[in-house]
């Protein structure tokens, strides 16, 4: 995390047309990212949890869509900045990426309201996976549909012709990108393990009563 | 052919229901044409023909949720939901069903509703949207029938709906005022993509929605 963080301020050149501004690059891609790779794993565990019945399986799904959540959000705080830097605008629906986040975040945002509105249980472990798997369903579908919605403003900087950027740029982004996943991981450990202890408490604590 | 002639049973079962008691579709109708009223008067006047399609769009939309919001009422009220998923079949033909009768509802709100809407903004509704719309009705009814047994089991029931709902409404929106406005292939071909996903996931994941 600090070894990203030095390089982006000291290692990684300025872009010509933003400068400064730029650098917002390194953290807003790498957020983003990291918020798919946690839907993703989110939805591994909940079929995980459906196909091979794991116990557990359900609270790590939980726990991972937790997380990318607070990722997704992040992504559209820090994309909003970039937008304002260097497009003038807080928010610009032209924005394909910012757009899909947006829609993802309410995605989620639902997914904790079904949890806290049914009773816990299997039922809302159920309930729970099955609209996590909507979610990796709906992520492509969506960025389907918002690139066709839309004309291309959003600089496109992954093409089919690898990545569109110099070397240190690139070495700067994939440290930064590493820095995150450690950090989404560390947190989503640091998460599981408060969640167990607590649930495991619950337990106990019905037993003596 | 004992899982067609399952569907069939249910879906005839929840037609026979509405014949009988009446209270979705007519909401339903009554509902889209007073949303297109007050589309009337949020649109300014000489606001553009297009933006009255994206204003069909919602109105469409928004009568789904009225009539899935009541999809499950029957069962929960009845409280025979236990008893079709014990009953010796597949559990996916209660989706099934469920969902070819929400289709038909849906189907005749839309054949008051589109007539309505021509006469009302005199778009000139052209034969890409009327495959748009069909197109749009399948994966409401497919996705909005599964969000509808979710919510159905949860505490806050006819609130949560929309908000599951929604978020995964946006694709087919795009899709739909797309074939209306743009009228692309792409829109149709992005609609059947949705469809055809969400069908099978929706097909394969209901046994989990109604057991523990």
């Amino acid at each position: 995390m600090v070894a990203a963080v030095a390089m982006i301020a000291f290692f990684a050149p300025e872009d010509a047309d933003q400068g400064l501004s730029q650098k917002i690059f390194y953290f807003h891609v790498p957020i983003a990212l990291t918020a798919y790779a946690c839907f993703g794993w989110g939805a591994w565990k909940a079929l995980l949890h459906l196909w091979k019945r794991r116990p557990g399986a359900d609270l790590e799904s939980y726990v991972a869509v937790h997380q990318g959540v607070i990722f997704g959000a992040l992504t559209l705080v820090t994309g909003s900045i970039w937008a304002k830097i260097s497009w003038g605008v807080w928010w610009a629906w032209s924005s394909n990426q910012l757009v899909l986040f947006l829609v993802l975040f309410l995605f989620y945002a639902a997914y904790f309201m079904l949890r806290f509105s049914v009773e816990p249980g299997p039922r809302r472990a159920n309930l729970s996976a099955v609209y996590a798997l909507f979610g990796v369903a709906l992520i492509p579908v969506s960025f389907l549909a918002i690139r066709l919605a839309n004309d291309f403003i959003h600089p496109t900087v992954f093409t089919s012709h690898g990545p569109q950027m110099s070397g240190r740029m690139f070495a700067t982004f994939c440290v930064s990108w590493a820095a995150m996943l450690l950090l989404v991981g560390t947190l989503y450990h640091v998460e599981l393990a408060g969640k167990r202890l607590d649930s495991r408490l619950r337990e106990l604590r019905e037993l003596l009563a | 052919m004992s899982y067609l002639s399952d569907v069939a049973a249910l879906a005839r079962k929840d037609l026979r229901l509405e014949l009988r008691a009446r209270d979705t579709l007519p909401a339903m109708l009554l509902f889209v044409i007073s949303t297109l009223v007050v589309f009337h008067f949020t649109l300014p006047q000489g606001g553009s023909r297009l933006a009255a399609f994206g204003l069909l769009w919602v109105a469409l939309v928004f009568t789904a949720l009225l009539g899935l919001t009541r999809a499950f009422a029957a069962e929960r009220e009845g409280e025979v939901l236990d008893g079709l998923v014990l009953a010796p079949s597949d559990r996916s033909a209660i989706w099934l069903g469920k969902a070819i009768a929400m289709l038909v509802f849906l189907v005749a709100a839309e054949a008051v509703a589109l007539p309505a809407f021509a006469l009302f903004f005199d778009p000139g509704i052209d034969g890409r949207t009327l495959l748009g719309v069909a197109l749009a009705d399948l994966g409401i009814c497919t996705v909005g029938t599964l969000l509808a047994g979710m919510a159905a089991a949860s505490r806050a029931r006819e609130l949560l709906l929309p908000l599951l709902f929604l978020p995964l409404a946006i694709p087919i929106v795009i899709g739909g005022v797309g074939t209306s406005v743009a009228g692309g292939g792409r829109y149709v071909e992005l609609l059947v993509l949705y469809d055809a996903i969400f069908a099978i996931i929706c097909w394969a994941s209901f046994e989990y929605v109604v057991t523990e």
